[in-house]
């Protein structure tokens, strides 16, 4: 068993004619978390759901425990992700299921456990989330933190391997911010699970991350140790990291001369 | 001007060839959801709980409509009947009246505004709230799991909402012709029961309603499971579910008329 569950040698991806990400490479060995982070639309969400299969590479290798997943197939693919979970920006709980039957849902359907061990197994997710006196409450009635909370209750239900964070931390306040971010290192390590958080939380992050890949454009322009992020002098990183106003990202959309557009031009 | 005109007829064609692929879209999905039924009928109360969410609850508006619609159907058919003596005839008017066309149609008509907007609104929130990717990270087939139950679901509740607006609907026209007006109640029952036929009336009604059901739940369903994942996106969706299914069924009653009832 190779020491690597994620490996993404040259990997390109383009919708259409335009390329969203080019020649990323990319490794996360088994029991790390791991931040993909970068500005909106630089395609950092574009790759987790190629780790996630939900798209397939335009060229290059990504193996994903071994599989590569430019190959593969329906079947294999489902297989494959029930080794896997995916907590979702908003949770993406079912609504029309209370909190128990949501983490339960996984069980039932990949499952033939008898009701009694479904419930324990469901409490036992729920209490690792600090919310298993919520379990009768329907998804309209938690909060934003709540339902992060119940839907990494949910894809933690079958134990996987490998679990992807879609941007975990946005819209949170500060104390879920930190409960989360501690839930999400405090699972990788009790389950032995990796995690890929694919985030622009910077400070967050860079407390309980072990490895950072920083995107730009389609393109890894910087990793590192969190150390190692954070002394970086590189004029991107730098601007990220301090949240400066002004830098390689400019404050200013592309536009004509003010002047010109005010009606004051000479 | 010639361009401009060249334009228009390269846009009528453009939306007709949009029209037409976006139709053979629905057809394969049509299929995809009969292909990933097995699952449904193996767990059938999935099934059973979208029978309560289409049907029950669809209930109230199909029996009070039922019985308004009879109702109107007495007062008409009495008006007309009795300037030729023929009043007796009026239970034969309103149950065949009901059985053959308003009971499938009106119920459909009804089902396609209560449940078909219900499901493509249902589908197309669980879509742009990102349930339907959720499940599929979790290895369970959408299609399998939330389309083919509510498809069926949709489709055994459809015949037996219709089968009770018609009966709700001689209920109406009996309270009006017998109870109000004071046509002979025995003429009215026995007239009807010596008219309507079980095949060609009864059966051919229920051929209907599962047509119109299977049309206005394929409809409701695909126009939610593609529709933008954005609240315009559902809400345009939601328009076009009760649109397309309401001329569906008008189009396909004539179509199935002239082949029942050799109209044509």
């Amino acid at each position: 068993m190779s020491d690597n569950l994620i490996a993404i040698k040259d990997l390109s991806f383009s919708y259409g004619q335009r390329l969203v990400l080019k020649g990323i490479n990319l490794t996360a060995r088994r029991g790390q978390v791991i931040a993909i982070m970068g500005n909106s639309g630089c395609g950092k969400t574009t790759l987790l759901r190629l780790i996630g299969g939900a798209m397939k590479p335009t060229s290059g290798s990504l193996k994903v425990d071994g599989i590569e997943m430019g190959q593969i197939d329906q079947v294999s693919l489902y297989q494959l992700r029930r080794r896997m979970g995916m907590l979702f920006q908003f949770g993406a709980l079912f609504t029309d299921m209370s909190v128990f039957e949501n983490v339960a849902f996984q069980l039932r359907e990949h499952t033939d456990l008898p009701e009694a061990m479904i419930r324990d197994l469901v409490f036992m997710k729920l209490n690792a989330v600090g919310l298993r006196g919520a379990h009768e409450l329907m998804p309209s009635e938690l909060s934003g933190g709540m339902a992060r909370r119940v839907a990494l209750a949910r894809s933690i239900s079958l134990d996987p391997m490998l679990i992807l964070y879609d941007e975990p931390f946005a819209g949170l306040d500060p104390i879920s911010l930190g409960v989360t971010g501690n839930l999400i290192r405090r699972l990788t390590d009790t389950l032995g699970m990796t995690s890929i958080v694919v985030t622009h939380d910077v400070q967050e992050s860079l407390k309980m991350v072990d490895y950072v890949y920083f995107v730009s454009e389609g393109v890894i322009v910087a990793e590192g140790t969190p150390a190692e992020i954070k002394a970086s002098q590189l004029p991107y990183v730098h601007q990220f990291v301090h949240g400066e106003e002004n830098g390689p990202v400019p404050f200013h959309f592309p536009a004509a001369d003010y002047a010109a557009d005010l009606g004051l031009a000479a | 001007m010639m361009q401009a005109l060249i334009g228009h007829i390269r846009g009528i064609g453009r939306r007709t060839v949009d029209r037409v692929s976006r139709m053979g879209v629905a057809a394969r999905f049509f299929l995809l959801v009969l292909l990933h039924s097995g699952p449904s009928f193996r767990r059938f109360h999935l099934i059973i709980r979208e029978i309560f969410t289409a049907g029950v609850l669809s209930l109230i508006i199909i029996l009070v409509s039922g019985l308004f619609v009879g109702m109107v159907l007495g007062l008409q058919g009495y008006e007309t009947l009795q300037t030729y003596g023929a009043e007796e005839s009026l239970g034969v008017l309103v149950s065949l009246s009901l059985v053959r066309e308003l009971g499938p149609v009106v119920a459909a008509l009804l089902f396609a505004s209560r449940a078909g907007s219900a499901i493509t609104a249902e589908i197309g929130l669980m879509k742009a709230t990102e349930q339907i990717a959720a499940m599929e990270m979790m290895a369970v087939d959408p299609i399998a799991r939330v389309v083919a139950p509510r498809f069926w679901g949709a489709v055994i509740s459809m015949p037996l909402l219709a089968a009770l607006f018609s009966a709700m609907g001689v209920l109406g026209g009996y309270l009006v012709g017998v109870v109000l007006i004071g046509v002979d109640a025995g003429a009215f029952w026995s007239q009807m029961q010596a008219a309507v036929d079980f095949k060609e009336d009864i059966l051919n009604g229920v051929i209907k309603s599962v047509v119109f059901g299977i049309a206005v739940t394929i409809i409701a369903l695909f126009e939610g499971y593609d529709a933008p994942p954005t609240a315009e996106g559902v809400s345009r969706a939601t328009t076009r579910t009760v649109v397309t299914s309401s001329l569906a069924i008008l189009g396909l009653d004539f179509v199935l008329t002239a082949f029942m009832f050799r109209g044509v």
